[in-house]
């Protein structure tokens, strides 16, 4: 049996500021430590002072993981060294005497599965490490990048209840559409969303692999590690207890160090952030002032458009497919076609060249100009699924119908030459189908493939049946 | 006195007031070694000259080296710190700024202000102006040595456990533990969070003052200060007014320091004050309590230093382990290493049970009998200084002889009152100070209450003869 348990780290780049400072949350295309100030560089004498918008988040969060909120914000030092750590120790939340974390107790249901979440805490994010000669391994030296020292983050850890990669791929899309529906986390910017996935199989012990950076990422690396931990016990080798990193380029887990005690963080109270209570009365503004969560927004598809369970799941787990959907479906009425033609043909064309429909030129109204044009019958299904890409690269695609001779031919006498043309050129084949209406499937065939299936077959058929007559 | 400075300068202006204060500290300094790094006469005399519209003038002070300055050598008397220059003023220094104050230098100091007598200095220690061959107390000893020999007439010292009232009494000058929470702390370099504060110095009750509202106030840069009601306004009377004196903590001080303490009780006395010795409690427990959360916190705030960023950083070879460990074990000096050491020993799994939440429930208790005794008291009197100053290298080679030096001062750290330590007199032409403790935010009673002690001692602007 495999047990898998997630630690999923996410970005609060929409706090505006850093977590103890105001230094700026977004720091993309940023110099290298320009964004900083004492505080955030750990220099001597600097104080934290606390965002209060990471409550309002956290809480928010919370409420949506189903959790148990405490009512006290407390944090706590914790402590070891390393290159990437302004003050050789990292303000987080912590369960001990004095401190505690933000909220506990908490589950994501996946396939009708209840994945327990243990707790979440906010922390803040270390310096940024730049290997410039190599990887993290090999490198002969390390630069540093502040610009990301004291990012707000949360944390969300998992009981190991996850059972295999597809889950836990699972689990981090569901996460993350809450998160972007409670605009917490901008998955946008680099780095909004990391996670250490803790893998045991059978028989070996807990393995720890860091620097995984998506939902995808996160299904490959354990698989890679499932298999690599097999293979080695049946080989006779001993699975320990150890850190592994997670090369997203090799697609393989690297050892980074064994974990042969567990770290001792001395963790104590932050006596420069003292704990304060959070009155009921703020966390009910708080739970109140949320914006819709993915559970009932896939109710709501449902009820509103009459999309099946599974059409509205892959939407909202998909923000921005949801958010596409709905805003298509204010001009166009066939919710269900639209769902479907969201759901496989856009996302599949999206997912081909690899890019966000956010990022992609695709506007709701070229798409339903390509949904209109095919149900008018004005152009076939062939070419209506053809102009996906083309919308997605910004075409419009009524010009581009017109310029390529895409529209389906209509017109009686254009498809009575093209029917004169094909039987003076098959006299058997017409002799045959006078006795066969079998064959008669095979003429239309042929006209279709001459008028590059621009054709409605039925209108062909017709038109055929009636030349036979005129024949005989 | 700040207000001859400011008569100095209306009646011959800057440049000659502060020529003359170049002039003492030239003199004195190589007896006393009260500074570590002091800013060059012109620049001094340019800064003050900007700021000459302000209420003070351009005043120089005298600034602890623990304290923030942008652009000014910031040391904590370490060598982990020796060449490091801030980018940033503490909140306390912009204050100062915008008062009208110029910074004459940075104070010597025990380093990150773990010591009582300026020994533990990197930079050697100050000697005490009174007899040159004794310490100045400590932590903020050079502050004290400052305006105790006339070079400054105020100075900014911090206080983790007694470390402003030490070189107070030891100096015959005032020096004031304000209130938790009463002054920024944002730009002091910390030792021990919880218990520290930076605070005034003086040479009289009224600079004392002048330079506690200056100082103080909510800063939104530090989320442990309070807002309070800076109420300057209370009348005190001698006649009447309650004192408590801790009667456990005045028989564990030397027959000298008794000494001058009965004749100033005695006075005090005879001016209607009403005197009741009470017992304070738990003594053998407060100074084991004290030092462990002085050191456990030690040993996190210290933690940032590791030579990367700035400091000590001598070591770029090798792993960073390697390059980390060596710039500590030369950077560090051997009292800062035991505190870390003990410290990182006592918030280890196992141990802090036993030692980190034991203290805390200790400093409960002691902050419990405080409240109590103030209750039916106005203050609390004690002496400062359980000692007279000591010669230089008696108590440095004995920790456990140094550490009972703070029982008396670090009462106030642990239970975040305000403390002031005035001069009362002299034993062999050694000064001996008294303590105050008031209620919590009660900062202003207080120096309200020097000033009327100071008129029956008589004992401002002390300045011995070197």
């Amino acid at each position: 049996m495999v047990k898998i348990g997630l630690e999923v780290h996410v970005h609060l780049n929409t706090l505006n500021t850093k977590l103890f400072c105001s230094c700026s949350s977004n720091y993309e295309d940023k110099e290298p430590n320009t964004n900083v100030c004492p505080v955030c560089l750990g220099l001597p004498g600097a104080l934290p002072v606390v965002n209060e918008r990471a409550l309002t988040m956290a809480v928010m969060v919370a409420t949506a993981l189903h959790m148990e909120i405490s009512h006290i914000l407390s944090f706590s030092r914790k402590h070891y060294f390393y290159p990437d750590m302004s003050k050789n120790y990292q303000i987080t939340q912590y369960d001990g005497p004095g401190s505690t974390a933000i909220a506990y107790n908490g589950w994501i249901e996946i396939n009708g599965k209840k994945i327990r979440i243990r707790r979440i805490n906010i922390e803040e994010d270390p310096a940024k490490s730049i290997y410039p000669t190599g990887s993290i391994l090999t490198s002969k030296y390390t630069l540093l990048d502040y610009n990301r020292s004291g990012i707000g983050l949360l944390e969300i850890v998992t009981e190991p209840d996850l059972e295999n990669p597809k889950e836990a791929r699972q689990f981090m899309e569901v996460l993350r559409s809450i998160l972007e529906h409670l605009d917490v986390t901008n998955f946008e910017l680099e780095g909004a969303m990391r996670a250490d996935c803790n893998v045991s199989v059978e028989g070996g012990e807990r393995v720890e692999v860091k620097n995984v950076g998506s939902p995808k990422d996160a299904e490959a690396a354990i698989a890679y590690e499932i298999a690599r931990q097999n293979a080695a016990l049946r080989s006779g080798v001993k699975i320990r207890r150890e850190t592994r990193h997670w090369d997203s380029i090799r697609k393989v887990t690297v050892p980074l160090r064994s974990k042969e005690t567990e770290e001792d963080y001395r963790y104590f109270p932050d006596p420069d952030l003292p704990p304060y209570y959070i009155p009921h009365e703020t966390i009910d503004k708080i739970i109140k002032s949320m914006p819709e969560l993915p559970e009932s927004r896939i109710d709501r598809l449902i009820k509103q458009y009459g999309l099946d369970e599974y059409q509205a799941q892959v939407l909202v787990y998909q923000k921005q497919l949801a958010d596409f959907f709905e805003e298509a479906a204010k001009e166009y009425k066939q919710y269900k076609r639209l769902a479907n033609v969201i759901i496989n043909e856009v996302q599949r064309r999206l997912n081909e060249r690899e890019i966000e429909l956010k990022n992609s030129k695709l506007s709701t109204e070229h798409l339903i100009k390509v949904l209109a044009m095919e149900d008018n019958g004005s152009i076939s299904v062939k070419t209506m699924k053809d102009l996906i890409p083309k919308i997605i690269d910004g075409i419009d695609p009524e010009q581009y119908v017109i310029q390529n001779n895409l529209l389906i031919i209509t017109d009686v006498t254009a498809l009575e030459n093209v029917i004169n043309s094909v039987i003076s050129k098959n006299i058997e084949v017409v002799r045959k189908a006078k006795q066969d209406p079998k064959v008669v499937d095979f003429l239309v065939g042929m006209v279709m493939k001459e008028v590059k299936k621009r054709a409605n077959p039925k209108q062909v058929y017709e038109l055929i049946q009636s030349k036979l007559r005129e024949i005989s | 006195m700040i207000s001859e400075y400011i008569k100095c300068v209306t009646d011959e202006g800057i440049e000659e007031c502060i020529s003359r204060v170049y002039d003492r500290v030239t003199k004195l300094e190589p007896k006393l070694h009260a500074f570590i790094t002091l800013v060059d006469k012109d620049t001094v005399i340019n800064n003050a000259k900007q700021v000459r519209s302000r209420k003070l003038m351009g005043l120089p002070v005298a600034v602890k080296d623990n304290i923030s300055t942008k652009g000014i050598r910031t040391t904590c008397g370490s060598r982990m710190l020796s060449e490091y220059v801030p980018v940033y003023d503490a909140t306390v220094i912009e204050r100062l700024a915008s008062k009208g104050a110029t910074i004459l230098g940075k104070t010597n100091m025990d380093e990150f202000a773990m010591g009582s007598t300026t020994e533990t200095s990197f930079f050697g220690p100050s000697r005490n102006p009174w007899d040159l061959t004794r310490v100045p107390g400590g932590s903020s000893g050079g502050s004290g040595v400052a305006i105790a020999s006339k070079m400054v007439e105020i100075a900014l010292g911090s206080d983790t456990g007694g470390s402003i009232r030490a070189p107070a009494s030891f100096n015959g000058v005032y020096g004031l533990k304000p209130s938790y929470g009463t002054v920024s702390r944002y730009g002091l370099v910390a030792y021990a969070n919880s218990l520290e504060q930076i605070g005034p110095m003086a040479r009289n009750a009224s600079d004392l003052k002048i330079l506690f509202s200056i100082i103080s106030g909510f800063d939104i840069k530090d989320a442990t200060t309070v807002s309070f009601d800076k109420k300057d306004d209370v009348d005190i009377k001698l006649n009447g007014f309650r004192i408590g004196i801790l009667k456990d903590i005045m028989d564990r001080s030397s027959p000298e320091v008794q000494n001058v303490m009965s004749s100033f009780i005695e006075k005090l006395s005879s001016e209607g004050a009403l005197i009741e010795e009470v017992q304070l409690g738990y003594i053998d427990y407060i100074l084991p309590a004290y030092y462990i959360i002085a050191m456990s916190e030690a040993s996190s705030n210290l933690a940032r230093f590791d030579g990367v960023r700035y400091g000590y950083g001598r070591y770029k070879e090798g792993t960073w382990i390697q390059t980390f460990s060596a710039n500590r074990a030369e950077g560090f000096g051997s009292e800062v290493k035991k505190r870390i050491l003990l410290g990182s020993f006592i918030l280890s799994a196992g141990y802090y049970d036993e030692y980190y939440i034991k203290a805390l429930k200790i400093r409960k208790l002691v902050k419990e009998s405080v409240d109590n005794i103030l209750k039916s008291h106005d203050v609390i009197l004690s002496p400062t200084m359980p000692i007279l100053p000591p010669k230089l290298g008696d108590v440095i080679d004995d920790p456990l002889k140094m550490y009972a030096m703070d029982l008396n001062t670090v009462v106030a750290n642990l239970t975040g009152i305000p403390a002031v330590s005035v001069p009362v007199g002299f034993y062999q032409g050694l000064p001996v100070g008294a303590q105050f403790m008031g209620k919590y935010l009660n900062d202003f009673f207080l120096l309200n209450l020097v000033s009327e002690v100071e008129k029956i001692t008589k004992m401002a602007e002390l300045t011995p003869s070197i």
